[in-house]
């Protein structure tokens, strides 16, 4: 129920008074409701849930997140120097 | 594809579990809340991979599932009505109530069908304006914005024929309950991150700080699951119980406002019966009064309802995490996701159906 699938916006429109728009799924368009997102723009990266952007993807945190566990190699667990 | 390929590399994902493997040094019990992190956990075989050290118990986070026996009977006693169109997730067919589920009663006649928008059900009543629409609004806090969007939009369109069977549940009233009963296992919470994006993660430091128990949000895929536990592990292994975030990307700690606010416009919180787990204070939103006209409980009198639960299935057990699918008699036996006795082999978020699906524990 709480799926929710990450796509990118293609088209904003408004339709009987929401905001709504097509989201690409990896080669799937869709409409989906954009109504309750604060700021959104074309190309953006949304989590889709029944139908509805409830999140607008951070790419820099994202990036951060893969970037910190990409050096756990080389640190070891983070961030205990003592193994 | 984007967000997700890279949260599904086996590699990384290795790395996470050495991480965690260096540094745990006694057991841990962790539960995840939402059934969507179970099947991901499950279906990657997370689970398998992590150090015997760590026990993950399977939160009750499947609405499906904990949908009230009660509002099943009355969603089944309401679609079998002639001037009903009922609508519902796909999820909900299958479900079994007392006697039957939507599947027998749309085979009987009735006019139930699967949608997977509230949008798509007030378009329904547009169209068919004769007829009654209801939405079987069930979920979490994720799922009530688009409810209450509907709700509106049917008001805002003067689609009076529209209306919605609410079983709404939230989630931290139960994280509390869990932590408070006597033998609670769970050392640590694997937040929900899709609930964590609309509601933000601001009701979860009280908790942390009374029950002692570190609440690191997560997201879903295998990357970030890892990710989740390794964090929870790290403030396990240090004595810490705070509340971390692990899935930055998507949650905030304030959340989605726009969508808090749809919610506090349209529902008011109320006690809610959780199926298999019994009453928990405040746990569940209802229709504000207001908007009782779309209010399917009120349009449709289903007079006094006799429930009655399968007595083999233990659902309860496992949704409260004190027992594993694979400890029912019944599991992969007389109960498969087919002939299911119990919600938690239906749903695409329930224990059981993960793990018969990937094939844990069928002898």
């Amino acid at each position: 129920m709480c799926l929710g699938i990450p796509g990118r916006v293609t088209e904003i429109y408004e339709s009987d008074g929401l905001k709504m728009g097509k989201v690409n799924f990896g080669g799937i368009s869709r409409e989906v409701c954009l109504d309750y997102l604060e700021a959104i723009e074309l190309n953006n990266y949304v989590i889709v849930h029944v139908g509805f952007a409830i999140s607008v993807l951070d790419e820099e945190e994202a990036q951060n997140t893969l970037e910190l566990l990409r050096q756990l190699d080389e640190l070891g667990s983070e961030p205990g120097p003592e193994l | 594809m984007k967000y997700l390929d890279e949260y599904r590399d086996g590699e990384l994902v290795r790395r996470v579990v050495e991480a965690i493997a260096g540094e745990i040094s006694r057991p841990w019990t962790l539960m995840e809340i939402c059934g969507g992190q179970t099947h991901s956990i499950v279906k990657s075989g997370l689970d398998r991979l992590l150090p015997e050290e760590i026990t993950l118990v399977h939160g009750p986070g499947c609405p499906v599932c904990v949908t009230p026996l009660e509002m099943i009977d009355r969603a089944l006693s309401i679609a079998g009505r002639p001037e009903v169109i009922f609508t519902s997730y796909g999820d909900m067919l299958r479900v079994p109530g007392s006697t039957t589920d939507l599947f027998s009663v749309r085979a009987s006649g009735g006019d139930v069908r699967v949608v997977y928008s509230p949008l798509d059900a007030v378009k329904l009543a547009r169209e068919n304006p004769d007829r009654e629409v209801v939405f079987f609004a069930i979920g979490f806090e994720t799922t009530a914005p688009p409810n209450a969007i509907s709700i509106l939009q049917a008001g805002r369109l003067g689609l009076s024929n529209y209306s919605v069977l609410v079983s709404h549940a939230s989630v931290p009233p139960a994280m509390r309950a869990i932590l408070a009963w006597p033998g609670n296992r769970v050392q640590a919470f694997l937040a929900a991150g899709h609930v964590c994006t609309v509601m933000g993660y601001w009701e979860y430091p009280p908790i942390a700080e009374q029950f002692g128990v570190p609440i690191v949000v997560t997201g879903f895929e295998p990357l970030d699951l890892a990710r989740g536990i390794q964090m929870a592990v790290h403030q396990l292994q240090e004595g810490r119980a705070e509340v971390e975030n692990a899935y930055t990307r998507s949650v905030t700690f304030e959340g989605n406002r726009p969508a808090r606010e749809l919610i506090n416009q349209v529902f008011e919180t109320c006690d809610r019966k959780w199926r298999g787990i019994g009453e928990i204070p405040d746990s569940g939103l209802r229709l504000r009064d207001e908007f009782s006209v779309h209010d399917a409980e009120k349009k449709f009198d289903v007079g006094s309802l006799q429930t009655e639960e399968s007595t083999t299935c233990i659902a309860g057990e496992i949704l409260q995490g004190r027992k594993k699918p694979a400890d029912c008699p019944a599991f992969g036996q007389q109960c498969t996701p087919e002939h299911p006795l119990g919600a938690t082999m239906v749903s695409s978020e329930g224990a059981c159906a993960a793990y018969y699906l990937y094939g844990r524990d069928i002898s």
